[in-house]
């Protein structure tokens, strides 16, 4: 397999980098001195500069094999059917890594360093998610969420402990250096579920958003109660046992909030900041990009600097400019921010994983006492289990909808230690704390217990625990039709009734943010164009735009659609061309007047090829074997239940059914204009055209196979209100006519016809309606308008 | 916005709703909070046009069905008891209510479910769905690429699977054997409406 081949060169070359490295370094210390003093005995044409490159060359090389690593695990993984998850892989092929370098070294010379760690590697994932971060779902299941992060994390670290000093207590450890405060501050490290890992494994595992946003914003949120705690017993253990008394507890809680509440007013500071910059890097568009990543990192290292609770601030950094630098910025800019960012977050992520195997395979950290070492798993797991669960209980009480017991478990199961554990026991001073090495021992163990075999279950118990319900396997039609409606009628009702956090606190504050926040923060044109409405009918327009003026060039010019040329134009789906060629009508029996330029529709994706042959498609159709049933399943819409999974380490489109909102919508609101328009005016829509029969009539003779000719919602799109106002003067009787009897010129052209005919509705791109020209007394003689 | 009784007090005939629709105390104000901000313009009853003001409600394929099912028989404007009504059908089913053979079903019972379900297919209310209704429905909820000839062959399995009767239409008690094995509860109620 080349990718084996490919790793296994690099090994070697890595080998032999970390063999000079090795060979070096214990020069170094002699040459570093010489360096300046080297006698040159003679010229020389090249040579070998590894001193000066050392450094630097270690570090891409690194995030170099790291990455390749990545691609192997995912090779492997896509052959195993994403069996194990990704970052157990990886952990795994830093073992081997590791192993490597030890074999070349006899020493660890590469292990995760907690200051690597904490300022290089850690950063731009936390950035990563608060930007990312489903804001409307986070802020409603704040409560709950703090609830959990706080006194959850407080009670695994207490409990953690004190067990553990219980059982040393009692023996079951044999004998060792250490104290209460010592396990409390392990227990505090140890307590945090960690967000890396969090994120690696649900992503992979699909839950409910409540239960996703439960655990991802525990994850975030409790470094603050872990930061505090671990300062705390910290300070204890330096102090001796002796010096505690009430005063010192308290200092302890009020830290607490100093730290928490400090860190995310970092956070949100540096986020307005972001917000105002980009409200005026209008003119620089190229670097605005780089702002949110330089002043994320800043928001981080500056918590850091104050003592504060750096991953908060970060967090609330990216989830408080989200929304106001996506506005501002340039949609360009947007996408480089969206795009670097994951590639960053999954670079470190990648690097995490790789080096968490690498430091493993070192003999001088590792401290074997089974004791110590199961009782922690075993303690770590049962008593999140019961936090979670008295937890949860409580909060149901309060809660319209309570939490099953199934999310519970899942929950419960999915508290996984990562890195962050590690990064603070690797940076325990280990003059004060004797058994550092047993407790970083401990924690790997702990951590690759959680990543790996929790991970690697977590799947398959997520899936049988949801195997209550067993679906017959033949529905037919009716139900399967009927269980998409009432996904639809479901997501309907709830829009009605309101969701949970639709409260008066919630509407208060949204009205408060767009008076005075959004005219601080946002570029002027940006806070114009919030309009829902308009945004998403401004995007349908430019994808016309584009669509028409590639048909003209393909065409040879724009001037095409005058020419009263009756061509059809065809595409292939399969090659992704727009235009396989244009073929000639073949439907002269129905004659349309005198210039009918047919409907296309071009869009660029998935549109099935073609036979303009009738008789041919009606073979083709009788002899295929017509699955009713595979077809539904295809193409039935998506309700929302089903796009509920908001956060993707590698994905950043959020809603990935655009395409399928723009379609109701372009359907839906012919209708909705048509009621808003009476309501309005008082006009009623008694001259609706009826969408189905008449397009049918036509258009399946020639166009048979094409689409779902029904669905040409832009044949009868009327324009948008905002322009009807100006136009639907009873007394002009053109434009009128244009807004009842839009021209059934190719799909691209609906929506920018309404700009440009302001009067001249009776062009040449008018078609002869057939039924229409019945209907209504009041229509003008059709001529030149 | 007060406790729940000071609020309670407001509706009018909030016992009554109560007892018809099973609704808790809280539950009835939550939905008369909602109500009042859905009215956005105080008229003291709802109009279509506040129904698709909602948003999200755009987004969905059936939203003017389900609008009209709020507004039956054609009228333009839904008070709250009538909205409270509806809503009422998805709540989840009370599985400790006794059986009494004399009372009638309760709202958010599986048939009264399975009703509203095939109300919102039949739409001229003759009591089954044609096939022309099908279409409609098929249309609506199937995406823009299904051509005209594909939505008629799964419109006519979809009938030939469920009739019974070979009346070429499906009426109620068809559609609801079909649906026999279908968990009604779990895909036609909202739990926050407990």
């Amino acid at each position: 397999m080349p990718q084996s081949t490919l790793l296994t060169l690099l090994k070697v070359v890595f080998l032999i980098c970390s063999t000079l490295a090795g060979e070096e370094s214990e020069e170094e210390s002699q040459s570093q001195h010489h360096h300046a003093e080297t006698n040159l005995t003679d010229a020389f044409i090249v040579r070998l500069n590894w001193h000066h490159v050392e450094n630097p060359y270690l570090v891409v090389l690194w995030i170099f094999v790291a990455g390749v690593a990545k691609i192997f695990v995912a090779q492997l993984n896509a052959r195993l059917k994403s069996f194990f998850p990704e970052s157990g892989l990886l952990i795994i092929c830093g073992f081997i890594l590791g192993g490597i370098v030890w074999g070349a070294d006899k020493a660890q010379t590469f292990k995760l360093e907690p200051r690597n760690f904490f300022y290089f590697l850690l950063p731009q994932i936390i950035l990563d998610t608060g930007y990312f971060m489903p804001n409307k779902l986070f802020f409603s299941n704040l409560g709950a969420i703090l609830v959990h992060a706080v006194i959850g994390t407080c009670w695994n670290a207490g409990a953690v402990g004190v067990s553990l000093w219980g059982c040393y207590l009692g023996g079951a450890m044999g004998d060792l250096n250490i104290g209460l405060l010592q396990f409390l501050l392990f227990g505090s490290l140890l307590a945090a579920v960690d967000p890396v890992a969090v994120i690696a494994v649900f992503e992979e595992v699909h839950v409910n958003e409540v239960l996703f946003i439960w655990v991802f914003g525990e994850s975030l949120l409790n470094d603050g109660v872990t930061v505090v705690l671990y300062n705390v017993f910290d300070a204890f253990v330096s102090l001796g046992g002796s010096k505690i008394n009430a005063g010192e507890i308290i200092k302890g809680i009020v830290s607490f909030f100093v730290v928490s509440f400090g860190g995310s007013l970092i956070g949100v500071a540096f986020a307005i900041i972001i917000s105002l910059l980009t409200k005026y890097t209008g003119k620089v568009q190229i670097i605005e990009a780089g702002f949110i990543f330089v002043l994320g990192y800043l928001s981080y290292l500056t918590a850091e600097m104050l003592s504060l609770s750096a991953i908060l601030s970060v967090t609330f950094c990216g989830v408080c400019c989200q929304k106001y630098v996506n506005a501002n910025m340039d949609e360009k800019s947007v996408t480089a921010v969206r795009y670097a960012m994951k590639v960053f977050a999954n670079g470190s992520e990648t690097m995490i994983f790789v080096f968490l195997g690498v430091t493993a395979i070192d003999n001088v950290i590792w401290v074997w006492n089974t004791g110590f070492i199961c009782l922690t798993i075993l303690f770590a797991i049962v008593y999140r289990f019961i936090g979670v669960f008295t937890l949860t209980w409580m909060l149901n009480r309060y809660r319209l909808v309570p939490i099953e017991v199934i999310d519970q478990l899942v929950m419960s199961y999915g508290g996984l230690r990562g890195a962050v554990a590690y990064g603070l026991a690797a940076s325990l001073d280990e003059t004060r704390i004797k058994e550092k090495n047993l407790i970083i021992s401990t924690t790997l163990i702990v951590v690759y217990f959680t990543v790996v075999i929790q991970g690697l279950t977590m799947k398959p118990l997520v899936k049988w625990l949801k195997v209550k319900r067993v679906e017959p396997t033949e529905l037919k039609l009716i139900a399967k039709v009927n269980n998409r409606a009432c996904e639809h009628i479901l997501a309907a009702m709830e829009d009605i009734a309101g969701r949970i956090g639709d409260n008066w606190w919630t509407r208060g504050w949204k009205r408060f943010e767009d008076t005075y926040i959004t005219w601080f923060l946002m570029k002027p044109e940006a806070r114009k164009n919030k309009d829902y409405l308009f945004s998403i009918f401004h995007k349908l327009n430019l994808e016309d735009a584009v669509n028409y003026v590639a048909e003209g060039e393909k065409r040879g010019s724009l001037a095409f659609l005058r020419n009263g040329d009756r061509t059809n134009v065809d595409f292939d789906k399969k090659f992704g061309m727009e235009f396989s060629g244009v073929m000639p009508d073949i439907t002269s029996e129905l004659d349309y007047g005198i210039d009918n330029v047919p409907m296309t529709s071009i869009r660029r994706d998935s549109i099935p090829s073609v036979s303009l042959d009738i008789h041919e498609q009606d073979m083709k159709d009788m002899n295929e074997d017509f699955n009713a049933h595979h077809l539904l399943q295809q193409h039935l819409y998506r309700s929302r239940k089903n796009h509920r999974h908001k956060y993707s380490r590698s994905d950043f489109k959020i809603n990935q059914s655009e395409d399928e909102v723009q379609e109701i919508f372009q359907r839906t609101m012919r209708s909705r204009l048509e009621s808003f328009k009476s309501a309005k005016m008082g006009v009623s829509p008694a001259k609706k055209i009826t969408k189905h029969p008449k397009p049918s009539q036509k258009v399946r003779a020639f166009r048979a196979g094409i689409e779902n000719p029904a669905f040409m919602p832009e044949m009868d799109t009327p324009p948008p209100p905002w322009l009807t106002e100006v136009e639907t003067d009873t007394s002009v009787a053109p434009s009128q006519r244009a807004q009842r009897q839009l021209p059934w010129s190719p799909t691209n052209l609906q929506r920018l016809t309404p700009l440009r005919i302001s009067n001249r509705s009776t062009d040449s791109f008018v078609m002869a309606d057939v039924p229409a020209a019945q209907d209504s007394p009041e229509e003008p003689p059709e001529d030149g308008g | 916005m007060g406790s729940t009784s000071s609020t309670l007090a407001k509706i009018p005939n909030a016992e009554d709703l109560m007892q018809e629709t099973g609704f808790t105390p809280a539950h009835l104000v939550r939905l008369y909070d909602r109500f009042k901000v859905l009215d956005k313009d105080k008229k003291g009853f709802l109009t279509p046009q506040d129904f698709v003001a909602i948003k999200e409600l755009a987004m969905n394929p059936i939203c003017d069905r389900i609008i009209g099912a709020f507004f039956t028989s054609g009228g333009e404007t839904l008070d709250f008891p009538s909205f409270v009504r509806i809503l009422a059908h998805f709540r989840p089913i009370d599985k400790n209510r006794p059986k009494e053979p004399t009372s009638p079903d309760p709202i958010n019972s599986r048939s009264n479910k399975l009703k509203f379900a095939f109300q919102l297919y039949d739409q001229d209310k003759d009591g089954k769905i044609s096939r022309h209704e099908l279409l409609q429905v098929l249309r609506a909820m199937l995406e823009k690429q299904v051509t005209e000839e594909q939505l008629e062959s799964i419109a006519d399995r979809t009938i030939q699977e469920a009739d019974l009767d070979r009346d070429d239409a499906i009426s109620f008690e068809e559609f609801r054997k079909s649906l026999e094995k279908v968990n009604i509860d779990h895909k036609m109620s909202i739990r926050f409406l407990r």
